[in-house]
C-alpha cells in the first residue's frame, strides 16, 4: 500500500470497461507532488475515461486510485478534493464571473464574503479582475477559459485535473496560455494533471508525460527521455517527426549493434536490450539528427538523391531517395551558421548521423 | 412586431415592405377572427341588460358586474354590501387549480427529468407513452376518474384488499377528487416543456458542481432549477390556466359544493336559465386575473435572465 507523501495520485491496475468495449487496461501509474504531468495519446486512448475516475465521474470497474495514500476511488465527486477544468469549461451561465470562481468555497461551507473575497483574489492571479460581474456569455473563449481556470484553483484543490482546456483557443492564445498555466503550476505548488493530445504542448509544458495508446500506457517518464528515448514503435511514431525504418540486425558486438537496411545500406547504433543478431525491427532516426553532405564525411554515410526540398521557415526539409533503398527527411535549421547546405533535388548528396541519432526499437 | 425583421439590413426589409400586407393578411385573419371578435363581444355582453330566456337585452348596464361584487338584498334595494358568493368561488378556483399544477410539478419534473435523460433512442418512445391517454376524449377520461375513485371503485378495493384502509376512502366530491381530476387532464402539458428544457441542459455543469464540492440535492437546487427554470415556468401556465377554466372536472368529480370558475361561466350560457351579461362578465374578470399572472410570472422571468 503507497503511504509516499510525495506521490499524489497513485493508480494501480484500474481497469475501465464500457459493457464488451475495455477503454483502460490495466493502467498503473504514480503522479508526484507538485508536478506537472500530462496525459499524451491519440484521440480515444481513454485519456478523458483516466481524468474521470481521478475526478469520480466514472466508476474504476476494476483497480484502487489513491490520493497521497488515501483511496479515494469509492468516494463520490464532491468528496474528493480534486477539481476539474472542464474542456469546454462548464461555467454556470447564470452566475456571474465572481459567483462562477466562488461557488467552490461557498460549498466548502466558506461565508459568502470570504468566497467573494478568495474568488476577487484567484480572478487577479489570472487578470480577470475587471470581468468579475461579467456574465459567461459576456466574455470571449479565452476569458471563459481562464475563469474556468480560476474557479477550479479557488478552492485549492490538492489535484488539478486539466481535460484539453486549451484546444478551443487559437494557436497565439493557447501558446500565451502555455507559458501561464505552466507558471502558475509551480506558483500554486497544486499537482497538475493535463490532457492534450497535441505532443507539442505535451513537451514543452510537462515535468512528465505518460504516452498512452488504445487504453494502455506506452512509456512515462521526462520529455527529454520520451522524445530521445522512445521505448517502441508507436510512441517514436506519436512524438515528434521521425524517420521509422525496418532494419535487420546482422550482429551484436562490444554493446553496438550493426544493422543493414533495405538496398544494404549498413548502420550501427547502440543495442537495445531484448533485441539480437538476426531480429527485422524497427529504427527510428530524428530529422534533425541527421544532416547532409555532398561528399560522404564518414564510413557510414548513407548516398542518396535529393527528391524534394521543402522550405518551412524556419527549418528547410529535404527528402532524399536512399539508392535502391527506403525515404530519408532531413531538417536542417535555416541559418547560415549552421549546417545547412540546400541541396536542389536531384542533387546526389551523402546522409550522415549525429551520434546516438539512431535507435532500435521494438515493437 | 413588424419592423422586427429591419434588424437584417435595412435592404432587405424595403424589399418585403410590399409584399408584407399581404403576407401577415392570414395571421391578422386567424388572430381577428379566433381572438378579438369573440373577446370584444365578450366584453360588450358583459355591459348589456340580460333577457329573461337566456340572451341580451342592448341596453347598457353595469348589472352584471355589480352582481358579482355586490349584494344589494332580495329587491335590490338594500345598501351594497361585498358579495362574497362569487369572490369565494374565484378564489377556491385560483386555489385548486394552484394545487392542481404543484401535483403536476411534483410528478411531472421527475417524470420530464427521468424522460430526458434516457438514451435518446429511447426518449420518443416515452413521450408517446406519456402522450398516450390523452388520446382519449376528456370527458371519456374524468367520467372514468370517478369510476376508478369511487367508493366501490378499483382503487378503494385494491386498498381494502391488501389491508391498507378498512373503509373506503370518500375520495369524489371532495376537492381532492377535482384535484387529481385537473392533475391528470393537463398533466402532459406539465410535462413535456420540462423535458424539452432538461433535455437542453448541459448536464456537464452538474459535473462541474459536483466537482466543486456540490452534494446532489444542490446540484439540483442551485444549478439545474435555474437552468430549466422557463421550462417549469411554461409547465405551470399551461397546467394552471386551463385547470382554473375548467368545468368537467369540478362537476364530474368534484360534486354540487365544489363548484369552479368554469361551471359558474357556463351555467349561464346553458338552456333559458342563464345569464349572458353575467357569464360574460365572470369571464373577463377571469381573463383579467390570468393576464395580471401571466405578467407577474412574464416580469420575474426576465429578471432572471438579468
Ligand atoms: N460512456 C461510454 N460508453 C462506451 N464507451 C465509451 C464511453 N466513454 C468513452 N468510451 C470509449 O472509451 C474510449 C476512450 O474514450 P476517452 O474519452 O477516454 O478518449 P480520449 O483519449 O479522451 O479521446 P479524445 O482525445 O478524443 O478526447 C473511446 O473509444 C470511447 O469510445
Ligand atoms: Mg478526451
Amino acid at each position: 500500500m503507497p503511504q509516499d507523501r510525495d506521490i499524489a495520485i497513485d493508480v494501480r491496475d484500474a481497469v475501465k470497461r464500457y459493457g464488451t468495449f475495455t477503454a483502460l487496461k490495466r493502467i498503473s501509474l504514480s503522479i508526484r507532488d507538485n508536478e506537472f504531468f500530462t496525459l499524451l495519446g491519440p484521440s480515444g486512448c481513454g485519456k478523458t475515461t483516466l481524468l474521470r475516475m481521478i475526478a469520480g465521474f466514472e466508476e474504476v470497474t476494476e483497480g484502487t486510485i489513491y490520493l497521497y495514500g488515501q483511496e479515494i476511488d469509492r468516494l463520490p465527486p464532491h468528496k474528493r478534493p480534486v477539481n476539474t477544468v472542464f474542456q469546454n469549461y462548464a461555467l454556470f451561465p447564470h452566475m456571474d464571473v465572481l459567483e462562477n470562481v466562488g461557488f467552490g468555497l461557498e460549498m466548502l461551507g466558506k461565508s459568502r464574503a470570504e468566497a467573494r473575497a478568495r474568488a476577487g483574489d484567484v480572478l487577479e492571479m489570472v487578470q480577470l479582475s475587471q470581468f468579475a460581474s461579467r456574465m459567461p456569455y459576456q466574455l470571449s473563449g479565452g476569458q471563459q477559459q481562464r475563469v474556468a481556470l480560476a474557479r477550479a484553483l479557488a478552492p485549492r484543490p490538492r489535484v488539478l485535473l486539466l481535460d484539453e482546456p486549451l484546444s478551443a483557443l487559437d494557436l497565439k492564445l493557447r501558446k500565451a496560455m502555455q507559458v501561464e498555466l505552466k507558471h502558475l503550476q509551480r506558483e500554486t505548488g497544486i499537482t497538475f494533471i493535463f490532457v492534450t493530445h497535441d505532443q507539442e504542448e505535451a513537451l514543452t509544458m510537462s515535468d512528465r508525460i505518460a504516452v498512452m495508446s488504445e487504453g494502455e500506457l506506452q512509456q512515462l517518464g521526462e520529455a527529454r527521455e520520451i522524445y530521445e528515448r522512445p521505448r517502441n514503435v508507436f510512441v517514436a511514431d506519436f512524438i515528434g517527426d521521425t524517420n521509422l525504418m525496418e532494419v535487420t540486425v546482422d550482429r551484436i558486438a562490444g554493446g553496438r549493434a550493426q544493422c543493414h537496411l533495405g538496398g544494404g545500406h549498413k548502420l550501427t547504433c547502440d543495442a537495445v536490450e531484448g533485441i539480437g543478431a538476426g531480429a527485422r525491427v524497427h529504427m527510428s532516426l530524428r530529422p534533425e539528427r541527421l544532416f547532409l553532405s555532398a561528399r560522404p564525411v564518414e564510413e557510414e554515410s548513407l548516398s542518396g538523391t535529393v527528391r524534394e526540398m521543402i522550405y518551412i521557415g524556419t527549418d528547410i526539409t529535404t527528402v532524399v531517395d536512399l539508392a535502391d533503398g527506403p525515404q530519408f527527411t532531413v531538417r536542417s535549421s535555416n541559418s547560415t551558421r549552421g549546417n545547412a547546405r540546400v541541396f536542389e533535388p536531384g542533387a546526389k548528396v551523402a546522409v550522415n548521423m549525429e551520434p546516438g541519432a539512431a535507435r532500435l526499437l521494438v515493437d | 412586431m413588424a419592423g422586427g425583421g429591419a434588424t437584417g439590413g435595412s435592404v432587405q426589409a424595403d424589399t418585403y415592405r410590399e409584399a408584407r400586407t399581404w403576407l401577415l393578411l392570414p395571421a391578422w385573419l386567424v388572430l381577428g377572427i379566433l381572438t378579438l371578435a369573440p373577446l370584444t363581444i365578450m366584453l360588450v355582453y358583459s355591459f348589456l341588460t340580460k333577457d329573461f330566456r337566456g340572451g341580451v337585452v342592448w341596453d347598457f348596464s353595469l348589472a352584471a358586474y355589480d352582481q358579482f361584487f355586490f349584494d344589494r338584498g332580495l329587491f335590490g334595494d338594500d345598501p351594497p354590501r361585498i358579495e362574497w358568493t362569487y369572490i369565494g368561488i374565484f378564489w377556491r378556483s385560483i386555489w385548486q387549480a394552484g394545487l392542481a399544477t404543484l401535483l403536476s410539478l411534483a410528478v411531472g419534473f421527475p417524470t420530464a427529468y427521468f424522460i430526458a435523460t434516457r438514451p435518446e433512442r429511447e426518449r420518443a418512445l416515452w413521450v408517446f407513452l406519456v402522450t398516450i391517454p390523452y388520446w382519449v376524449n376528456l370527458l371519456i377520461r374524468t367520467v372514468s376518474m370517478r369510476f376508478l375513485l369511487r367508493n366501490e371503485g378499483p382503487l378503494n378495493d385494491g386498498l381494502m384488499a391488501i389491508g391498507v384502509i378498512s373503509e373506503p376512502l370518500a375520495i369524489v366530491n371532495t376537492n381532492l377528487a377535482v384535484q387529481l381530476g385537473l392533475f391528470y387532464s393537463y398533466l402532459p402539458f406539465m410535462v413535456l416543456p420540462i423535458y424539452a428544457a432538461v433535455e437542453r441542459y448541459n448536464f456537464a455543469l452538474s459535473e462541474a458542481a459536483a466537482d466543486l464540492y456540490a452534494p446532489r440535492w444542490t446540484v439540483l437546487r442551485r444549478i439545474l432549477l435555474p437552468a430549466v427554470r422557463p421550462g417549469i415556468v411554461a409547465g405551470c401556465i399551461l397546467v394552471f390556466v386551463p385547470s382554473l377554466g375548467s368545468f368537467l372536472a369540478p362537476d364530474l368529480l368534484g360534486g354540487a359544493r365544489n363548484f369552479m370558475i368554469g361551471s359558474l361561466i357556463e351555467e349561464q350560457f346553458k338552456g333559458n336559465a342563464g345569464n349572458w351579461p353575467f357569464g360574460a362578465a365572470a369571464s373577463m374578470i377571469l381573463l383579467t386575473l390570468v393576464l395580471i399572472l401571466l405578467m407577474v410570472l412574464a416580469r420575474q422571468s426576465r429578471k432572471g435572465e438579468a
